[in-house]
């Protein structure tokens, strides 16, 4: 069964809708900043990619949106523009037939370090009683299922920077096999607490300036953080009711490095892009399009550049390769989603996103990575890399509307 | 620097990676010493608290081996314990 994407909702540095997303990444805006919070001064790295101005109390009442850390709160507002996009009825998505996948790395870490800095460091000697549904990474996927009623299989996957791949794949796979009528699939992550945010600077992957995928001059990665989610169908029940169809959602590829913790490698990110091309039925030439993991640290852009010359030969140097995240940053358990958005858009409006701050060809990343500029292509079919720490890898193939 | 700096130094990388000091020498080359950017990150986490230092992510990139690790960090060390 060919599954359709149906529904899209964003929420992040760029705009808190996909349509403003998209823009955002059409006009090759930025979401980095110096970071705004009560942790920028405990920071040796000065900027960020985050969600400003957040008020809860603008989609939440007051006792819901204390039930609910900021990525729960993301992933539900992204879910609600999905499914509003998407145009079900309530009665459609109420049921067991719907089911809720979504990723996350590190779950409520805003919640968690309050909560624990007022127990180390103020000695109250207790903790509020909603930090356990707070920190919970399903948080988002639990309150979206009771929002809406969707009693299907709803869970959230965890595989650090590749979550939201894999959840996505997982939501795929369901949909594809009949076990659900629809899914909604995505990711969110809320990266800005002092604790986790000391966490990465202890790593030494954040950049001092900014982030500059495959340029010789990239200096690491910045932080990101938001939501996105989608809706999927089958695509017979999408024409059926005359949805609207973004794009096929025509496979998905996972693979373990078993390598190391932290250091990439080639095969696992290759054999990844491979197993999705299978899963998709997708010819390796038909691909023109890659959203790249392309963090911006030394050893992802070089390894991910090597994976795809390993998967596609001499083809390599003819897709367009951008990684979007030189804009809204690395948004961890979300990125996927964000980046699944970007390339479902790029293959319905026939722009691709750039890689922004591109400066100086690196030989290591010899690919077209679209540097500083949107441009406007066709193209039939694109991947959506996600790879993470602990070395699992989760790829998901697109195919453009006009070829369904 | 001084003798007892690096060992010092030596002794503190080795109680991080978990191995005998003669493990570790100046002049071999990290990837000789079976030291990956794990280890690295651990290493420089660890001479911090040491010598009550901070150590910037550029000068720590561009380091090749435990000499140019050990003079970089005595530099530091100097700078930190010289009159204002």
């Amino acid at each position: 069964m060919r599954v359709a994407v149906t529904g899209l909702g964003a929420l992040t540095p760029l705009g808190d809708s996909a349509p403003a997303f998209w823009r955002a990444l059409v006009e090759g805006r930025s979401g980095i900043a110096p970071l705004e919070g009560y942790f920028a001064p405990h920071l040796r790295f000065p900027n960020g990619a985050q969600l400003r101005g957040w008020d809860p109390l603008r989609h939440f009442d007051a006792k819901t949106a204390d039930l609910l850390d900021p990525f729960a709160q993301f992933a539900v507002v992204a879910g609600r523009e999905a499914l509003a996009d998407a145009g079900l009825t309530a009665a459609e998505i109420k049921g067991p037939r719907t089911a809720i996948l979504t990723g996350c790395c590190a779950g409520g870490q805003v919640s968690e370090d309050v909560q624990f800095q007022d127990l180390y460091a103020k000695q109250t000697g207790r903790v509020h009683p909603m930090t356990i549904p707070r920190i919970m990474s399903n948080a988002g996927a639990s309150f979206l299922s009771m929002e809406w009623g969707a009693s299907g299989p709803v869970f959230s996957v965890s595989t650090a920077c590749a979550s939201a791949g894999h959840a996505m794949a997982q939501g795929l796979w369901m949909v594809r096999t009949g076990m659900v009528d629809r899914a909604i699939v995505g990711g969110a992550e809320a990266t800005f607490s002092l604790g986790f945010l000391k966490a990465w600077e202890a790593m030494r992957v954040v950049s001092q300036d900014t982030c500059r995928p495959f340029s010789k001059d990239r200096k690491g990665l910045i932080l990101g953080e938001g939501a996105a989610m989608m809706v999927i169908e089958p695509l017979d029940a999408a024409r059926a009711r005359g949805a609207k169809i973004y794009a096929e959602f025509a496979g998905a590829g996972m693979s373990a490095d078993a390598h190391h913790i932290t250091q990439p490698s080639v095969a696992g990110p290759a054999l990844a892009m491979s197993n999705a091309l299978a899963d998709a039925g997708i010819a390796p030439e038909e691909i023109g399009y890659i959203n790249a993991h392309g963090t911006g640290t030394l050893a992802n852009d070089a390894t991910e550049s090597k994976a795809i010359h390993a998967v596609f030969n001499s083809h390599a140097r003819r897709i367009a390769v951008s990684s979007t995240k030189s804009m809204h940053g690395h948004a961890l358990g979300a990125a996927g989603a964000l980046e699944a958005v970007a390339t479902v858009l790029a293959l319905r409006e026939g722009t691709l996103p750039p890689t922004m701050n591109y400066t100086t060809p690196d030989p290591e990343c010899d690919l077209d990575v679209v540097p500083n500029a949107a441009r406007a292509a066709r193209v039939g079919a694109a991947l959506s890399n996600s790879f993470a720490f602990g070395g699992l890898n989760a790829v998901l193939a697109f195919r453009a509307p006009a070829d369904l | 620097m001084t003798q007892e700096f690096t060992q010092q130094l030596l002794e503190c990388i080795a109680k991080t990676l978990h191995k005998p000091v003669e493990t570790y020498r100046l002049d071999a080359s990290f990837e000789e010493m079976g030291i990956d950017s794990l280890d690295g990150i651990n290493i420089l986490f660890a001479l911090e608290n040491e010598f009550g230092i901070q150590i910037p992510d550029d000068a720590a990139r561009n380091v090749k081996n435990l000499r140019e690790m050990a003079e970089g960090v005595w530099k530091l060390v100097e700078a930190k314990g010289a009159p204002a």
